[in-house]
Parts: structure tokens; sequence; C-alpha cells
């Protein structure tokens, strides 16, 4: 079995109007040299086995969990005993 | 001409889209629900507005690759007309049926009120029965119209005149005020404001009518053979 953490982010040229109401709230609570704020996001998939799994997770990542128009990932895997 | 109106679960405008073509048109039409789905013998695919799946993911990707898309692609690529508003654009999007994709709202609220919209190009199978540079009315209603893609893109959009309906006060922070587009060879029409919310009196605005009136005129056209 292994775990696989997936980093989901959206590409620089695109605007995260929620990243940018989340860096102007941290300055209003006084945190200073806040420059910015991203908002992406974290999915955890657990698969059966190691074999390929870089093949597979590359391709549900094109396929579904993110869109590459807006979108890049990384992934991280773990293998679990 | 006889229509199928795609019901996913979520899908909430499913029965609007029913009524503009059947009700008001007097055209044949059908709920299919989406698992259930056999779109041959149909003349045109409705892809209604809602919130597909929760909009988990994002709005439209589960939907996107559903069983029923591999036959909507098959139904696009034989030329037939198809129309997603709204949640309806964002599936068509998510397929890659039309560049770019939906990113939330520029003030991140969900917005629900009418647009001014200015038409781009009434030489679609869409939009014929408008007037050339006409402004209608529309209603819009989402969280996720705020339509992203890269210059690149843009530049194709302009070049092949698919860009068919611009905001004239952009809402939503919609990349060169895009309200609606075709994909390149016009016979798929994605757009976020509601032309089945705006069919009839009734309803205080009529200005959707003509985009089904267009999509029947130009069938009964081009299947004239015979009549």
């Amino acid at each position: 079995m292994c775990k696989v953490n997936i980093y989901i982010t959206l590409k620089e040229a695109v605007l995260d109007p929620q990243g940018k109401a989340i860096s102007q709230s941290l300055k209003d609570l006084d945190y200073d040299g806040v420059n910015d704020v991203r908002v992406g996001k974290y999915m955890q998939v657990e698969l059966e086995n190691r074999e390929n799994a870089e093949q597979k997770i590359e391709e549900m990542c094109r396929r579904l969990l993110a869109n590459p128009v807006i979108e890049d990932y990384t992934y991280t895997i773990e293998e679990v005993v | 001409m006889k229509f199928a109106v795609i019901v996913f679960p979520g899908s909430n405008c499913d029965e609007d889209m029913y009524h503009a073509v059947s009700g008001v048109l007097g055209e044949e039409a059908e709920m299919v629900w989406f698992k259930e789905a056999e779109l041959e013998a149909y003349d045109g695919v409705l892809l209604p507005g809602g919130f597909s799946y929760g909009d988990y993911l994002r709005s439209g990707a589960i939907a996107s690759v559903s069983k029923v898309i591999d036959q909507v692609k098959t139904f696009i690529a034989s030329g037939k007309p198809v129309l997603g508003v709204c949640n309806g654009f964002q599936v068509l999007l998510e397929m890659e049926e039309l560049p770019g994709a939906m990113l939330r709202n520029r003030d991140l609220t969900f917005m629900c009120h009418e647009e001014s919209l200015d038409i781009r190009n009434n030489r679609t199978m869409f939009t014929s029965q408008y007037g050339t540079g006409e402004t209608i009315s529309l209603p819009i209603a989402h969280g996720e119209g705020n339509y992203y893609c890269d210059k690149e893109t843009l530049e194709t959009l302009k070049a092949n005149d698919q860009i068919v309906f611009t905001y004239r006060n952009n809402p939503n922070g919609s990349t060169a005020d895009i309200a609606g587009i075709t994909n390149e060879q016009g016979n798929v029409l994605g757009m976020m404001p509601h032309p089945e919310r705006a069919v009839e009196e009734l309803l205080g605005n009529e200005d959707g009518v003509r985009l089904f009136e267009s999509i029947v005129k130009n069938w009964r056209e081009t299947h004239a053979v015979g009549n």
C-alpha cells in the first residue's frame, strides 16, 4: 500500500481572489510583511500498491484531479507497510 | 426538432431548459438522466445549469468524466448543436470541448441578477435571430463564472470569432468580458447567463427566446429537404 499526497496550486498567471482576501485579513490582524497568499488543495490518495504509482497519479491528475488550464500539481509518495 | 436535456445529480435548471424548448417553442424535448442517455436519436443536446455533483473538486469536473460524456463528444463531433448554460458551460470547459476554465468570481460572491450582454457574433447557429451588435439582458446566477484563458487562447478565440457574448459591465472578472463562446466548428455554445430563464413575458424578460429560436430555425433550414 502507499499513500500519495497531492498538492494542487493555481498557476502563477492566474489571479487568486480568495488568496487576496486572506492576505488582506492577515494584514488587518497586523501581520506585516505578508507579501502574498495563494490558496490550493491538498489531497491524500491511498493506492493498493506501489507499482506504477507515479504513472497512475500523473494520469489521475491530468484527467480529473487538476485542471491543467489553471492549475499545477506536485505529489509525494509514501510507502506504507 | 428533438432535444435532450441531460440531467446530472445536482442539475437545477433542467426543468427551465426543458420548458424553453418544449413549452415555449413547442419542440420535442426529453429530460434524460445522465446514466440512461442514448443521444443518437436527438437533434440537439442541452446541458443545464445547477451544481452537478455539488460542484465538488471543481464546477463541472466530475460530470465531465461521467459515462455519458463519450456520447456527448460523439454528438459534438457529428456537428449537431450542443448548448451548455452555466454549469453546462463549466462541464464543456472541463470536457475540453471549449477552451479555458472557470475561476471564482472576482469578488468571491455568488451573483444573481440581470446583466447587459453585447452580441458579438450573430452568425452562429445559436444567435442568428439577434441583430449585429445588439445588446440584450439575461439573468446570471453563479459563483464561479470568472472565465479565464491565456493570451494565446484569447487571440485564437478572437481570430475565429468564437466570442459570442460579452458583458457590458463585467460582473465577475472574466477575461475580455467573455460571457459565452463557441467551439471552432461553431456547433457548441457555452455561456454563463441563463437564456432559459428569460423566455416569456411572465418571467419579466424574453431576450433568451431568440437563442432557442435560432437553434431550431437553423436546424429546420439544414433539414428542409423534402419539405
